[in-house]
């Protein structure tokens, strides 16, 4: 039985090698002057005016792919929810304010609006500066939980009403979903970028419908990370399995 | 130039994946991989894509560490008897 897996497990091992070594060897090669692929991405974006080429390939040239990996996040999240929520055998306990060393707390405390900004900054200029909803999403909501390292755990429950964030992450998710289906509704099609002007270039509000989408991507990712991190930070700090279970 | 800043990040990525395989300690090796993953941002950077370089090091140095960090707590805990667990 072993043998016979150790086999498959060495040809299947075979296979995808053979098969990468075949796409290496079609790559073209690195570094190189011609992308056609690129070129034809930023003469898009140029002409919707979004001054950040892979904000426009995420929200404009490649929405619905963007629909499809926002769908993954909600669902997987949606997944350690129901796995990590306290079981019958399980009980809560407060946990007891922790000692926390003073020069942690003092940079804890300093970084933490900093970061704060730089995620809602990030998210801000999706489109027109790398980063976007995405990126700028998880840097917020990480930063929210320095609280958690220079304050305790009851001060991160206190700033963070996980109901607000639960709703938060569906109303994005829907807000996605309406804006493609307003296209659907102007007579083009979903989530085609095509139904608000696409403004002057290089400022906040060009670029058609990029920077709503990639608002409501941030605000999904955001929300998505706070409520898995709180399902998480529940587990390793509250929840405790009942003795004798 | 670039090449020579290529190459320096492209091995300090391989020697810091090789620490965070040989390392056992899984708490330490989320250290490594936050390590890891900040080297990375910069590999990234460095190959002129600066979107995919600050989810790295959004999602791979911050908060995997951290989900990495947290499940070890619980099993550690676990294992503890109740009187002096935190």
């Amino acid at each position: 039985m072993n043998r016979l897996r150790l086999w498959l497990l060495a040809v299947g091992g075979a296979g995808l090698a053979a098969l990468l070594v075949a796409a290496c060897l079609d790559l073209p090669g690195f570094g190189g002057r011609r992308h056609p692929y690129g070129d034809r991405a930023v003469q898009a974006s140029l002409a919707r005016h979004t001054a950040n080429t892979i904000s426009s390939v995420n929200f404009d040239q490649r929405a619905y792919d963007t629909l499809g990996e926002m769908s993954i996040l909600f669902a997987a999240v949606l997944g350690c929810v129901v796995l990590l929520r306290q079981a019958r055998d399980e009980h809560r306990d407060r946990p007891e304010p922790a000692e926390v060393a003073r020069p942690v707390r003092r940079y804890a405390l300093l970084v933490l609006p900093v970061a704060l900004v730089t995620g809602l900054y990030v998210v801000a200029h999706g489109q027109l500066s790398p980063g976007g909803g995405f990126q700028g999403g998880v840097v917020a909501a990480t930063a929210l939980h320095l609280l958690y390292l220079g304050a305790d755990y009851g001060a991160l429950e206190r700033v963070r009403p996980l109901g607000v964030y639960e709703t938060s992450d569906a109303v994005a998710v829907c807000a996605y979903l309406v804006l493609g289906l307003a296209s659907v509704l102007a007579g083009t099609a979903f989530l085609a970028n095509t139904l608000l002007p696409y403004g002057t270039f290089n400022t906040l509000s060009s670029g058609g419908t990029v920077p709503l989408l990639n608002a409501a991507i941030g605000m999904e990712v955001a929300s998505a990370v706070v409520v898995l991190l709180a399902h998480f930070l529940d587990q390793a700090v509250e929840i405790e399995e009942e003795q004798g279970s | 130039m670039s090449d020579a800043v290529i190459v320096v990040v492209l091995l300090l990525v391989a020697a810091c994946a090789t620490a965070a395989v040989v390392q056992r300690d899984p708490a330490r090796q989320a250290l490594v991989l936050s390590v890891l993953g900040v080297l990375l941002a910069a590999l990234f950077t460095v190959l002129q894509a600066p979107d995919v370089g600050l989810s790295q090091l959004a999602v791979g140095s911050a908060l995997t560490p951290l989900l990495i960090m947290l499940c070890v707590r619980k099993i550690r805990r676990r294992g503890r008897p109740k009187e002096d667990a935190r």
